[in-house]
Order: structure tokens, then sequence, then C-alpha cells
């Protein structure tokens, strides 16, 4: 139980650099320290898959960050943060925060899982441990849900995915740019 | 980008096979073991990320073209949307039926193979295709970012 407080601390303290330093190398590093604080959480609440998940997409968008970073010339941040919009963050958050906390009182248990304790009647949770091996036949229960169960969001996942992917290729790809750079 | 020192160029040589190897294993028992298709696609484009790196853009070029990149990632998708289309041909459940399993594999006893859990494996490849594809691509995109008008473009 410690180990989650003092991983917790370290998220925190890592997003808390990443937001308020100038530097824009830190800022990259830190958010990688955050991330691999968070793989290291999934890992220690007996969930690799997501932590093998966290980790690897953690190394490429540093690496892809730093490579920015460092094939910009203006490396610091500088200018003032708006007023207006640092009220309205704070108002928003806080009120996330609020509605959050009335969730928090209805989850079970830390360390007791719904799909430890609930009837297979009632919650679908128990129902895939115990069938899962058996209607699909994948040993991993997690791939047995993602991709056969709850497959619709997976394949809504995967739209996602490609759309943006689309998106960002479009908008960064050097004919645009030159096109850009040409126009009076 | 023209590539980085002999020392790093020699290592990347070998290791850039491991992490391939890695990956391929990631997305084929991902319905045995912790992972699948999303950690696995991460990795196969860590992988080609390596080999931009250390041996620069036309080493990469020759391995995985940019155009090539583009129809694997739309291979990808459609591999995984016509495994979801096909459970229809097989009655009842429709969309994302397991039909592999159900009608083939169920009464073998393949639990815990390789050969096993119908169109889950199927689908991890698709998903690593994409993801692994469309990754390396934002990478290319990014790397290739240019500061601004007076500054060289590099290639």
């Amino acid at each position: 139980m410690l180990i989650f407080y003092v991983l917790l601390a370290f998220v925190l303290i890592a997003a808390l650099i990443a937001v308020e330093t100038k530097d824009l190398l830190s800022s990259v590093i830190c958010l990688g320290a955050a991330g691999f604080g968070g793989a290291l959480m999934f890992l220690f609440l007996y969930a690799p898959d997501i932590a093998i998940t966290q980790v690897v997409v953690e190394v490429l968008s540093l690496i892809i960050l730093i490579r920015v970073t460092l094939s910009r010339d203006i490396t610091t941040i500088s200018g003032e943060r708006e007023f207006f919009a640092v009220v309205v963050s704070v108002v928003l958050l806080a009120s996330v925060f609020l509605a959050g906390t009335q969730i928090f009182t209805q989850f079970p248990e830390f360390g007791a899982p719904l799909f430890a304790t609930a009837s297979p009647e009632t919650h679908a949770s128990q129902y895939y441990v115990q069938n899962g091996l058996e209607q699909t036949g994948a040993a991993n229960a997690v791939a047995a849900i993602i991709l056969d169960y709850r497959g619709y969001d997976t394949l809504g996942e995967a739209t996602v995915l490609f759309t943006s992917i689309l998106g960002a290729s479009v908008l960064l790809r050097k004919k645009a740019r030159i096109g850009r750079e040409d126009r009076p | 980008m023209k590539g980085m020192t002999l020392i790093v160029k020699n290592v990347t040589r070998w290791v850039k096979i491991l992490i391939f190897l890695f990956g391929v294993y990631i997305t084929f028992f991902g319905h045995l073991s912790p992972g699948g298709g999303f950690a696995g696609g991460v990795i196969l484009a860590c992988s080609y990320v390596l080999l931009t790196l250390a041996m620069g853009r036309s080493a990469a070029d020759e391995n995985l073209p940019r155009s090539l990149a583009a129809r694997l990632d739309c291979v990808g998708a459609l591999l995984f949307l016509a495994t979801a289309l096909a459970g229809l041909l097989y009655g009842a459940a429709g969309f994302f039926f397991n039909f592999l399993h159900q009608r083939f594999l169920a009464d073998k006893d393949t639990a815990f193979r390789l050969v096993s859990a119908g169109i889950i494996p199927v689908c991890n490849i698709a998903i690593a295709l994409k993801v692994g594809a469309s990754l390396f691509l934002i990478f290319l995109a990014l790397s290739a970012f240019v500061p601004g008008p007076g500054d060289e473009v590099e290639e």
C-alpha cells in the first residue's frame, strides 16, 4: 500500500515540474517520468497488459518529443499565463474533482476488486472470468474481453487512431508546409 | 538526417532484429500472455524508429518506405474490420462473432496453445500492423519538422 503513495507522490511531483519548468527539454523528460511512474503503479496493481502498453508508448512518445524539442531553436517556454484561462481551468477542474469524489465513495474497497466478489448473475465481470476461456479459447482474459466480448469498443479505438493519424499526416506532410511558405 | 556514429550503427544492426522479433512475439502471444496487438505494434514501430535515428532516413526508406507504411496502416484497419464482418456470415451472434473458435476449435481442447482463441490472434496481428505503421508515419512526419522558413530543410 505504501508503494502506491510513494509512486503517486513521484508522479505528482514530476507532473508539477513538467508544468512549471521553463526549459522545454526538462518538461518533456518530467512528462516521461510521470508516465513511467504510472506504468510502475499498473505493474504493482497486477495489470501487466496495461503496464507493457504504457511503457512502450511512453518510450516512443519520449523519443518523438525529445527529437522534436532538439530540432527547435527556442527551447524555453516564455510568455505570461492569461488570468481568464487559469480561472476557467481551475473552476472546471474543481467541479470535475467534486463530481469525482462523489463517484469514489461508491467504489469497492481498494484491493478488493468487483470481479472477485460480485456474483455472475448481476455483474458481467465475473461472467467473463468464469466463461472466458471456454467461450473464446483465449488464456489471457484481458485479450478475451477487449477483442471478443468488447470487440466493438476496440474497433472504435482503432477508428479513432486511424482518423487521428490521417489528420496528423495530412497536416504535417511536407507538401502542405512548402505550399504554406510559398504563399504571400 | 544522416545518422549517428559507427558504434551506434553497428549496435543497431544487431539490436533492431531483436526488437522486431520481440514485437512479433508480443503480438502473436497476445492471447496467451500479457501484451497484445497495441503493445506489439508500438514495439515494431520502435525498431523502425531506432533504424531511422541511427542509420538515417535513406536506410529506413529502403526498409519501409513511407508509401508502404501508409498501405500497411490501411491493410491493418481493413483486416480488423473484415475479421469483424466475417462473423456476420455465421448467423446469430453476428458482428465480432468468434466464428473460428466456436465453429472450428471449440471441441479440440486448444487452450493455452498458440493456435487457439479463433479471431483474437488475427485481430491482434491486424492491430499490430495498424498501430506500428501509423506510429512510424507519425514519427516520420514529426522528425521532418521544419522550424521556420529561414532554416535548412532536413532530408
